[in-house]
């Protein structure tokens, strides 16, 4: 409960010290002055060919799926690590490594499918 | 945080002084940065400005305020803004969750007419027992600021830098997680405290059902798990986007990545989660695998009565030892942050295709393998073969 509120309050402050940091500037700095061509975002100083909100490669949106899949099975295998002594003192090592022996076949077919597949090739 | 007004008090001012410490490590580091990359180089770097060009940095800051606010046009304004300031909740959050130092007791005083009980204070923002699984859940928050910077700039480098950077620190992630689990498997805790009460004194494992002691070497994790050190040293470097791993801000390619379009103390704030998320990292390797805040072979007691015998109180040993041991956990730091500055001067960046390569086909399956050769070795050394 107490870490919690620390949490919060020290969340709270990070926010408030960076808006606090970007106010103060924005009273300081000088007052900007507007005009359509200033304010189009920079490209090399030409005219601009493409705004920033144009398509993006399918590629990204891929490893982004295959990172859930393979960092909920990792986070999967936490809660065993910790345990893992404990339960080879109370003499059931070989059941807990075959628990996990499965779970990691599985995860080791699943990354050299997504291998072979070409799921991970870029050009 | 605490029973009665004083305890109360500490903590906050501790929780801010610890934030201010990670705030007041990014100039210190871009001087280190720039004058450490300049002798690499063999050129001068920043020396006119006060004595070693010391004073630099509060040129630099001074300059920042005084830069003109800008926002490209059809740009998201709120997202453009809240991303610098989201970009140092991460690192803030995470440095605050490792202990910096062994705890402080402080004896039952009267002040003021009324009695204070004893208290312990924690060298750190706040004790959290998942600490690790915690660091990293917040670690990853810092994916959002990148995005949200690319996203709201209307600009396609930053948006191009945005999506590198993210697809770059989720990919990396995977590896950073499996290696910690060899550790974990050793250490058997989430807990840093009990990480670095682990890891006191000689090197001392049982081999077979025998315990045997090393008494030249310390029980540091970087001798049950160099593999797992390494990788989790490599994945770092690529989560705080630091060369060789700089693709998100590969110049030749994107101007600048996802801050092109940002400028003056927008533009510090995204440092000071960059060097904020590296304080955080050096913080974990020294933690993890290099005894923390202990000196090798001198447990944290001798140190405090090291300190009783030199006429402290007991109070005041407690104070000394811990803020002893702060500086002895900050020059482990360091080493790891010069080790940052000096790849980053002597390496070259990787192409994109080779950087997903190394992540998903050579760090996670190393980190695979390290997870069960660690397991089995375990297995057979506790049981001493007997299955």
């Amino acid at each position: 409960m107490s870490a919690l509120v620390a949490i919060i309050f020290l969340g709270t402050f990070t926010l408030l010290f960076g808006s606090a940091l970007i106010y103060v500037a924005s009273i300081l700095g000088p007052k900007p002055k507007y005009s359509s061509v200033k304010d189009t975002s920079y490209e090399c100083g030409m005219p601009i060919q493409e705004t920033g909100h144009s398509k993006v490669p399918i590629k990204f949106y891929l490893t982004a799926i295959l990172f859930i899949l393979f960092d909920i099975e990792i986070i999967f295998m936490y809660p065993w690590a910790v345990t893992y002594v404990d339960f080879i003192n109370e003499g059931h090592g070989i059941y807990i490594f075959s628990a996990m022996a499965v779970f990691l076949a599985i995860f080791i077919l699943g990354l050299i499918w997504e291998i072979k597949s070409k799921a991970l090739e870029w050009e | 945080m605490g029973a009665d007004i004083f305890e109360i008090s500490i903590n906050i001012v501790k929780l801010i002084a610890i934030f201010l410490l990670m705030v007041q490590m990014v100039p210190i580091l871009v001087w280190v940065e720039r004058r450490g990359s300049a002798f690499i180089q063999n050129r001068f770097g920043p020396n006119r400005v006060g004595p070693l060009g010391l004073t630099q940095l509060i040129a630099d800051a001074v300059k920042f305020l005084f830069k003109e606010e800008f926002v490209p046009s059809q740009g998201k304004k709120f997202l453009f803004y809240s991303a610098p300031v989201l970009a140092l909740l991460p690192g803030a959050l995470a440095f605050a969750c490792i202990p910096l130092s062994a705890p402080i007791y402080v004896e039952a005083f009267k002040m003021f007419g009324s009695d204070f009980g004893p208290y312990r204070f924690a060298f750190q923002g706040f004790e959290i027992g998942v600490g690790i699984v915690f660091v990293l859940g917040i670690s990853s928050l810092g994916a959002y600021a990148l995005l949200m910077a690319g996203w709201s700039s209307n600009n396609k480098y930053s948006l191009y830098g945005a999506l590198r950077a993210c697809a770059q620190m989720i990919s990396y992630e995977l590896a950073l997680g499996l290696s910690l689990v060899g550790i974990l498997l050793i250490y058997g805790t989430f807990d840093f405290a009990e990480m670095i009460a682990y890891q006191q004194g000689p090197l001392n494992f049982l081999f077979m059902g025998n315990s045997v002691t090393i008494p030249f070497l310390p029980n540091w994790g970087i001798f049950y798990q160099p593999i797992g050190a390494i990788l989790l040293f490599c994945a770092m470097f690529a989560e705080t986007n630091r060369t060789p791993f700089d693709l998100p801000e590969a110049e030749a390619e994107l101007v600048a990545g996802y801050h092109t379009e940002y400028g003056g103390l927008k533009m510090l704030m995204f440092y000071i989660g960059e060097y904020g998320h590296m304080l955080v990292a050096s913080a974990l390797m020294a933690t993890f695998y290099f005894g923390g805040y202990n000196l090798p072979f001198v447990s944290t007691e001798s140190v405090n009565l090291f300190f009783a015998g030199l006429g402290f109180g007991a109070t005041g040993a407690s104070v000394a030892t811990a803020f002893f041991l702060h500086l002895v956990l900050f020059a482990k730091i360091l080493v790891f942050l010069w080790i940052f500055i000096w790849v980053r001067w002597t390496l070259p960046r990787f192409r994109y295709d080779q950087l997903m390569d190394l992540g998903w086909k050579k760090m996670l399956p190393w980190a695979l393998g390290n997870t069960i050769v660690t397991a089995v070795v375990i297995l057979i050394m506790r049981t001493g073969g007997a299955l």
